[in-house]
């Protein structure tokens, strides 16, 4: 009896959570950028959890994965259907990318020596686990300056694209191609 | 850069997302690549001179039946494919049914014909050029499906691929259509499923290499 009630009270939260993260990411599509910014947080937070307890083994590599999964999620957020329950969506999203970065890693550990047992050891207690090793920001001055500019000054500057257009010389269009093509190449780093 | 400076920085200036996305580029990829393969099909090989007699005769719109559903259930299931968490569902089950149907019209036709025709009737006068062709006039929709699927987010990569394969192999089949003069259901049943699975296995065997994201 317990059991059951606690059971239906858990089904409860999250279908409120998926209510609540689905309105905001909704808003976020048709252009509101605070919703936005609330669903990202709150996709990070619940990203960093879900990834955690299945890399129990690589904790400091879980930032990475939150940050590469957060980046997916933005350049997909055009095959997300309003009909479709958000909690697929991102799940699939989420298991997709782990399961390449899983991949990926058998790909280097055969490559390299594998890590030593006190390795692993120390990096399980290292302090520093919700620090990303892999710097987005050194990889976005690798970028081409066509793309990099419209980043730099549209998504972390905050400039409009009008203001970009006329600061960089490019035309409008070429600096909305620039940042959503920029934002794909950066996801295409990540994944070398 | 930290997780809450990069959630700051795709979150600022995020334009609106236009809805539609997935049914344009489908309707895109389509429609350029079976413009392609009729163009290539009246270069390369030509239309059927008795064209318009053939559509009076009732096999020859089976033959069309068989690429068409075919084409109809590699598109249900590309487009799910196509979104995360979005499962196929019973769109796999279905691929057996026009294939089970052209096969017992070809028993039948087998049976009811002369010992002596009936190799005949299975290898036509093309049996070697049928599948290279049709896979040759899958290749602009093979193009463009997977220039589709690229916008998109697939995340099981082989089927993607092979699901994108034979929606391609099937529209340059229903192409190929237009040329083909072979009429008997066991040709048919062999050689234009043959076709259409070449492409379907280079798709499987390139997803991975090209739908990842």
């Amino acid at each position: 009896m317990g059991a059951a009630r606690e059971y239906m009270r858990s089904r409860e939260r999250v279908g409120a959570q998926e209510d609540h993260l689905k309105d905001l990411l909704l808003r976020g599509l048709s252009g509101d950028g605070v919703a936005y910014h609330a669903f990202l947080k709150a996709l990070s937070a619940f990203l960093r959890a879900f990834l955690r307890g299945r890399l129990a083994r690589v904790p400091d590599e879980v930032e990475d994965l939150v940050q590469e999964t957060l980046l997916a999620i933005h350049n997909q957020r055009h095959t997300y259907d309003a009909s479709q329950p958000l909690t697929a969506w991102m799940h699939a999203i989420a298991r997709y990318k782990m399961i390449d970065f899983l991949r990926r890693r058998a790909g280097r550990e055969a490559m390299n020596d594998p890590l030593s047992d006190d390795d692993e050891l120390l990096a399980a207690s290292d302090e520093e686990a919700r620090e990303a090793r892999r710097d987005l920001a050194t990889l976005l001055e690798r970028l081409p300056d066509r793309q990099r500019l419209p980043i730099l000054h549209v998504k972390i500057q905050g400039l409009s694209v009008a203001e970009t257009a006329k600061l960089t010389g490019l035309s409008e269009s070429a600096v909305k191609i620039g940042v959503h093509r920029g934002l794909k190449a950066l996801a295409a780093f990540v994944r070398k | 850069m930290k997780t809450d400076a990069l959630i700051a920085m795709l979150a600022t200036n995020a334009a609106p997302v236009e809805a539609g996305v997935l049914l344009r580029r489908y309707v895109l990829a389509l429609g350029a690549g079976l413009a392609f393969a009729v163009l290539l099909m009246a270069v390369v090989l030509g239309v059927r001179p008795d064209l318009p007699e053939a559509t009076r005769l009732p096999m020859f719109w089976v033959k069309v039946a068989l690429p068409l559903s075919l084409l109809a259930i590699a598109i249900a299931g590309a487009v799910r494919l196509a979104r995360p968490g979005v499962a196929i569902g019973r769109v796999p089950a279905a691929l057996p049914v026009p294939v089970a149907a052209i096969w017992i019209l070809s028993a039948a036709a087998l049976v009811a014909a002369d010992p002596g025709q009936r190799i005949a009737m299975l290898l036509g006068d093309s049996w070697l050029m049928c599948p290279l062709n049709i896979a040759m006039l899958s290749m602009p929709v093979f193009a463009g499906v997977f220039w589709a699927m690229r916008g998109l987010a697939p995340t099981r990569l082989a089927l993607a691929g092979a699901f994108s394969g034979l929606l391609a192999g099937s529209a340059g089949a229903l192409v190929y259509c237009l040329h083909c003069p072979e009429m008997a259901a066991p040709f048919i049943g062999t050689w234009y499923l043959l076709g259409m699975a070449i492409p379907a296995v280079a798709g499987a065997l390139l997803g991975p290499r090209l739908l990842r994201w």
